[in-house]
C-alpha cells in the first residue's frame, strides 16, 4: 500500500491551490457583467421571458369597454397588418407614464388595449384622461385572459403580426428608444 | 430606456417601496376560506401544487405564500383545475405553457440546469477525491509519527538523569 | 453640527484604519518593534472614532433631526424611542456603519486580548483587519453616507416599515452582523499565517476561540431571524430559502466546518491548508452574501433598496479583499508543510468527513442561490430556484452528517477501531432504533422521519459521550460526579452544541407534522384543530402609539378545559398605509398554538372574521436548538485552554510538523 503512494506533485498541488482563485475570479467577472448590464438596462435578473413569443395568440373573446369595441382571438388572427396589444390598468403608475409614448405611436401602429382587472368606469376615466391611444379596448375583468397571455403585471405589450402570431413582447413600460429602435422597424418588416 | 425614463422609473420604484415598505409580506396569504376547495384531499393537493409555483411578481415566494393579486388568481386557477380532476403534471404544464420555467420553484432537469441538479453529487465527489488524494499523499511521505505514548516513553528515556 | 462631527469622526476612523493597514505590516516585515507597537494603538483609536461617529447618528435619530436624510427617510417623530435607536441600523447606510463599527470592535478586541500573541503575528492580524475596515469606511463615506443632509428639512420623517418595528428584529442585525464580521478575525489570522508562511498547533489554538465566538453569534443571529419571520410574518413559516437567508446560512456552514477543522490543526497539526482556506472562505461568503443582496443581483423579500452603482463599489471592494486573499493563498499555501498523519477511521477522519459534508451542503445552497442570475447571464433564460429545490437537495445531505455526528466525539485521535466505539454507543443506538420504530407509525414522510431519527441519535450520542467520559455507572456515582466536575468545559460545550443540533432538527422535523386551518367565523363560533376547540369570543378596536389595531380574543379549550386565551391583532399604520398582523402564540415548549386574525367581512348586519389557526408541534425547539448550540459554543469558550492568546507558541511546535 505504501509503495503505491504517489510522490508529491508540486505542479498539481499548485494548480489545486489556485483553483479557489480561479473560481472566485470567474464569479467576479460574471458579477461585473451583470452589474454593468443592469446599469445599461441590457440585463435584468428579474425578467420573466414568458414563452408567448412566436406563438399564435391564445383563445379569448372579451367584451368592449364602452364606447370602444371589444375583441377576441378571432379578430387578431384575421389581421392583415400588425397591431400592438397593450395590457393596462387605471391603478398602475407605470401605465400612466407610458401613455404619452402610446399616443405618439398610435398613428404609426394601431394599438388595441386590454384593461386588466379594472372596473369599467375607472378604466374609461383613465383612457379619457390619457387621450385614448387605443383603436379598440377590451375589458378583462377577471384577469384570466391576461394569465393565458402570460402577463405578470401591467403594463405589458405584445406586437401581433399578420395571422395573429405574437412577434414581440415587452414586460415593461414602452419608451421612445425601444419604440424607435425595435418596435417600429419590426412592425414595418411585418407589413411588407 | 432613456436616462430620464430610468430616473422616473427609479423614482416610482422608490415611492412604491416607501408606500408598501421593504417587503410585501404584511398580509397573510390565503386569507379567504371561500378560496379553498371543500374536499380536504383536493385542497391539500392544490396547496402542494401551489407551493411549487412561484409568485411571479414577488421576489421569492410561492403563490400559496403570497398576497399579491396575480398569486390569488393563480391559486384560483390551480383549484379550478384540481376540482376538474386534472393531474399535477397537467396543471404544471398549463402554468409552464404560459409563464415558462420561471414559474417553477423547482426547476426541471434540462441541459441548462444539469450543474444545479448534479451539485450535491459533484460536491461530495470532489470533496471525496481531494480528501482521498491528500490522504494517500500524506501516507506516502514517511513513517508514521510517534504516538503520544511513544513520545512520552522517548522523553522518559532521553531525560538526563 | 453633531452629524458633521460624526461624519468627521468616520473620516478620521478611515484614515486611522488606512494607517493601521500599512504601518504594522511594514513593521512586521522589517521587524521594527516600534511600528508593530502602533497596531494596537491605531486599532483602539479607530474604534473610538467609530464609536463616536455611531453615537452621533444615534443622537440624530433620537433628537428627530430630520435634516439628516437618513433619519428623515427612516424615522418619524411618533416612533417609540427604542425603535428610533434600533432604526439606526434598520436601513442600508446605518447598517453599513454598524458593520464598520463591529469590524472596529473586532480589531480592538484583538488589540486588547491578543497581548500574548507574538508581536509580528498580532501586528499582521490587526493590519489585515485595518485594511478591511478602511475599505468599508470608504464605502460608507463615498456611496452610503448616513450623515448626508437634506435641505429644506422635512417637518416629519417618512417613518419606518412597521414590520421592522419589533424587538426581535431590532436586535437581530447587530447579533447577525457580529457573527458575519466576527469571522474577519480568523480571516486575518489566515492572511497573517500565509504572509508568515507558518501554520502550527499554536495558530490553531489562537484562531479557534475567535471562530467559535463568531459562530455563536451567527448561530444566534440565524435563529433569531428565523424566529422573527415565524412570529411576525404570520403564516407559520420559519425558513424560506430566500437569498438573504441563504447568505447567512452559507458562512454558517463553512464556519461550522472551520470550527471543527481548527481543532484538527490544534491537536494534530493536520488540515492546515484546508483550515486556512476555510477561514478565508467563511469571511468571503459573509461579505459577498450580504453585499450581493444589496447590489440588486440577488433580489429577496428582505432586500434593502437596491442600487447597481453601489454594487460596483462593493464588487471592487470584494475583488480586492477576496481576490487578494485567494491570490495570496494560491502563492503561499503550497509552501505550508503537511502535518500529522492519521488513519481514515479516526477522529480526524470523521472531522474530514464532517467538513466534506458541510461544504457540500454549502456548495448546493450557494449554487441554488446563484444559479438564476448566472443562467440569465449565460443563456438569457430565467429560472427560479426556491424552497422545493433546497428541500429536495440540501436538506437530505444533513442526514449522513447527523449519523457521523453521533460517532465523532467518541473517536480517538489518529487511529481507531470502529467496533469498540459502536459497543460503547450501544444504548444510544438502541434509543435511536426505538425512536425510529415509534416514529415510523406516526410520520409518513421519509425526510422528516430520518431527520427525527438522526436527531435522537445525535442527542443520545452526545449524552453517551459525556457518560463515557465520566464513567457513569461504571464507577460509583460520587466518583463519576468528581470526574464530571473535572471535565474540560470544551468537551461539555461540544456535547451541548451537538445536542443543540439534535434539538433543533427535532423541531424542524416535527414542523412537517404541523396542521393549520383557515376559517371564516362569527363571534362565538367554535372550530376544531388538532383536538383543540378554538372559539372566537370577541373582537375589539384598540389604539396604539402610531397605529390603530383590531384585537381578537380566541379561547382555546382541550376537552372543555381552558388552555389559553389568544389575542391576535391586525394593526393599521396610517402614515405608511400598511397593515401588519400581530400573531398570537401560546407555547408550552412541546407545541405552539398560533392564531392569526385575517380580514373582516361585513355583509349587512352579518359580520364575520377570517382566522388562520396553526398547531405547530415542537416549534419552539427549532430556536431552542439554536440557543443550545450557541450556549455550547460559549461554554467551550469559557474553557481556560481556549482562552484567547493564553498559550504561547511552543518552541517544539515546529518539530511535530516535520515527522
Amino acid at each position: 500500500m505504501t509503495e503505491a503512494a504517489s510522490p508529491p506533485n508540486p505542479a498539481r498541488r499548485r494548480l489545486l491551490m489556485a483553483a479557489p482563485l480561479v473560481v472566485a475570479g470567474g464569479a467576479g467577472v460574471a458579477f461585473w457583467r451583470m452589474l454593468s448590464g443592469m446599469r445599461q438596462g441590457s440585463f435584468d435578473p428579474h425578467d420573466i421571458h414568458a414563452p408567448a413569443l412566436d406563438r399564435p395568440v391564445p383563445d379569448f373573446a372579451l367584451p368592449g369597454l364602452p364606447p370602444a369595441q371589444g375583441f377576441g382571438a378571432a379578430d387578431l388572427r384575421a389581421l392583415k397588418a400588425p397591431v400592438l396589444v397593450n395590457f393596462f390598468a387605471s391603478w398602475c403608475i407605470p401605465c400612466v407614464a407610458e401613455m404619452p409614448q402610446l399616443n405618439a405611436l398610435k398613428d404609426r401602429l394601431p394599438i388595441w388595449g386590454i384593461a386588466y382587472k379594472d372596473k369599467p368606469a375607472e378604466a374609461q376615466g383613465f383612457v379619457r384622461r390619457a387621450g385614448n391611444p387605443y383603436a379598440r379596448i377590451a375589458s378583462d375583468l377577471s384577469g384570466m385572459t391576461a394569465i393565458d397571455w402570460g402577463v405578470s403585471g401591467v403594463p405589458e405589450s405584445f406586437l401581433i403580426g399578420p395571422g395573429g402570431i405574437i412577434r414581440w413582447h415587452s414586460a415593461a413600460a414602452l419608451d421612445e428608444a425601444t419604440a424607435r429602435r425595435t418596435l417600429l422597424p419590426l412592425a414595418a418588416s411585418l407589413r411588407s | 430606456m432613456t436616462a430620464a425614463m430610468r430616473r422616473l422609473a427609479a423614482m416610482l420604484a422608490t415611492v412604491l417601496a416607501l408606500a408598501v415598505g421593504l417587503a410585501p409580506l404584511a398580509a397573510i396569504a390565503v386569507d379567504d376560506p371561500s378560496e379553498m376547495l371543500s374536499d380536504p384531499a383536493q385542497e391539500a393537493r392544490a396547496e402542494a401544487i401551489g407551493a411549487q409555483l412561484r409568485c411571479l411578481v414577488c421576489q421569492n415566494e410561492s403563490i400559496e405564500d403570497s398576497s399579491a393579486g396575480l398569486a390569488r388568481d393563480l391559486r384560483h386557477v390551480v383549484r379550478e383545475h384540481v376540482a376538474r380532476g386534472e393531474s399535477n403534471r397537467q396543471i404544471m404544464d398549463w402554468m409552464v405553457d404560459r409563464y415558462g420555467n420561471f414559474i417553477r420553484l423547482k426547476p426541471p432537469l434540462t441541459i441548462g440546469t444539469v450543474l444545479l441538479w448534479l451539485m450535491p453529487v459533484l460536491a461530495l465527489l470532489v470533496g471525496g477525491v481531494v480528501a482521498f488524494l491528500s490522504f494517500r499523499r500524506a501516507r506516502g511521505t514517511g513513517p508514521a509519527p510517534l504516538s503520544d505514548d511513544e513520545r512520552a516513553r522517548l522523553t522518559d528515556l532521553t531525560r538526563p538523569r | 453640527m453633531t452629524p458633521e462631527l460624526g461624519n468627521f469622526a468616520l473620516a478620521l476612523a478611515c484614515c486611522l484604519a488606512a494607517g493601521q493597514a500599512v504601518l504594522p505590516l511594514v513593521g512586521a516585515q522589517r521587524r521594527d518593534p516600534r511600528l508593530m507597537a502602533l497596531a494596537p494603538a491605531l486599532a483602539i483609536g479607530q474604534l473610538m472614532a467609530l464609536l463616536y461617529s455611531f453615537a452621533c447618528l444615534v443622537d440624530a435619530a433620537i433628537r428627530d433631526d430630520f435634516s439628516v436624510q437618513n433619519v428623515a427617510a427612516n424615522s418619524a417623530a411618533a416612533k417609540p424611542l427604542l425603535y428610533k435607536i434600533t432604526g439606526v441600523w434598520g436601513n442600508h447606510e446605518g447598517s453599513i456603519l454598524l458593520w464598520a463599527l463591529i469590524l472596529g470592535l473586532c480589531g480592538g478586541a484583538v488589540a486588547l486580548f491578543g497581548r500574548t500573541l507574538p508581536s509580528a503575528l498580532r501586528a499582521r492580524v490587526i493590519a489585515v483587519l485595518g485594511g478591511v475596515s478602511a475599505g468599508f469606511q470608504l464605502f460608507c463615506l463615498t456611496t452610503s453616507n448616513p450623515f448626508d443632509r437634506v435641505w429644506p428639512a422635512p417637518m416629519d420623517g417618512q417613518g419606518m416599515n412597521p414590520l421592522l418595528q419589533d424587538p426581535g428584529l431590532a436586535f437581530h442585525p447587530p447579533i447577525l452582523y457580529t457573527g458575519y464580521v466576527g469571522f474577519a478575525v480568523p480571516f486575518a489570522f489566515a492572511i497573517a499565517a500565509l504572509i508568515e508562511g507558518r501554520v502550527d498547533a499554536a495558530w490553531g489554538r489562537w484562531v479557534r476561540p475567535w471562530a467559535v465566538a463568531a459562530w455563536c453569534f451567527l448561530t444566534c443571529g440565524i435563529a433569531l431571524g428565523s424566529w422573527w419571520s415565524y412570529y411576525v410574518l404570520g403564516w407559520g413559516g420559519y425558513w424560506f430559502w430566500d437569498p438573504v437567508e441563504n447568505a447567512s446560512l452559507i458562512p454558517w456552514l463553512t464556519g461550522t466546518a472551520l470550527v471543527h477543522s481548527a481543532i484538527v490543526v490544534e491537536k494534530r497539526e493536520a488540515l492546515k491548508i484546508w483550515t486556512v482556506l476555510l477561514a478565508i472562505g467563511t469571511f468571503s461568503f459573509s461579505l459577498s452574501g450580504t453585499f450581493l443582496v444589496r447590489s440588486g443581483i440577488l433580489n429577496s423579500v428582505h432586500a434593502f433598496a437596491n442600487d447597481p452603482a453601489r454594487g460596483v463599489f462593493i464588487l471592487g471592494l470584494l475583488g480586492l479583499v477576496i481576490g487578494g486573499s485567494l491570490l495570496l493563498f494560491a502563492l503561499r499555501a503550497p509552501r505550508l508543510t503537511a502535518g500529522g498523519v492519521f488513519a481514515p477511521v479516526s477522529r480526524e477522519g470523521l472531522l474530514v468527513l464532517n467538513n466534506i459534508l458541510l461544504c457540500s451542503i454549502c456548495a448546493v445552497v450557494l449554487t441554488g442561490t446563484m444559479y438564476p442570475p448566472f443562467m440569465s447571464l449565460l443563456f438569457g433564460r430565467t429560472i427560479s430556484v426556491g424552497k422545493p429545490f433546497f428541500d429536495a437537495t440540501a436538506a437530505p445531505m444533513a442526514i449522513p452528517l447527523m449519523a457521523f455526528m453521533g460517532l465523532g466525539p467518541m473517536m480517538p485521535w489518529k487511529r481507531a477501531q470502529l467496533w469498540p466505539i459502536l459497543r460503547r454507543l450501544w444504548w444510544a443506538g438502541a434509543a435511536t432504533v426505538l425512536a425510529f420504530a415509534v416514529l415510523v407509525w406516526r410520520v409518513h414522510d421519509l425526510l422528516p422521519l430520518l431527520a427525527a431519527t438522526g436527531a435522537v441519535w445525535v442527542i443520545a450520542g452526545s449524552i453517551a459521550d459525556i457518560a463515557e467520559r465520566i464513567r457513569l455507572f461504571r464507577l460509583p456515582l460520587g466518583a463519576s460526579w468528581q470526574r464530571a466536575r473535572m471535565l474540560p468545559r470544551a468537551a461539555l460545550g461540544a456535547a451541548l452544541a451537538h445536542a443543540g443540533v439534535g434539538v433543533g432538527v427535532l423541531g424542524l422535523a416535527a414542523m412537517s407534522q404541523a396542521q393549520h386551518r383557515i376559517v371564516e367565523v362569527h363571534v362565538g363560533q367554535t372550530e376544531m384543530l388538532a383536538g383543540d376547540a378554538w372559539t372566537l369570543t370577541g373582537v375589539r378596536a384598540a389604539p396604539g402609539p402610531n397605529y390603530t389595531a383590531l384585537v381578537a380574543t380566541i379561547e382555546v379549550r382541550h376537552h372543555g378545559r381552558l388552555v389559553t386565551v389568544l389575542h391576535p391583532a391586525k394593526r393599521t399604520f396610517a402614515s405608511q398605509n400598511q397593515t401588519t398582523t400581530e400573531v398570537a402564540i401560546h407555547t408550552n415548549l412541546l407545541s405552539d398554538l398560533y392564531g392569526v386574525l385575517g380580514d373582516r367581512h361585513e355583509n349587512g348586519t352579518d359580520v364575520t372574521y377570517v382566522l388562520r389557526l396553526h398547531y405547530n408541534p415542537l416549534a419552539p425547539w427549532m430556536w431552542l436548538g439554536g440557543l443550545i448550540m450557541a450556549l455550547g459554543g460559549a461554554l467551550s469558550l469559557s474553557d481556560r485552554r481556549m482562552r484567547v492568546g493564553a498559550p504561547r507558541r511552543a518552541a517544539t511546535a515546529g518539530l511535530a510538523a516535520t515527522p
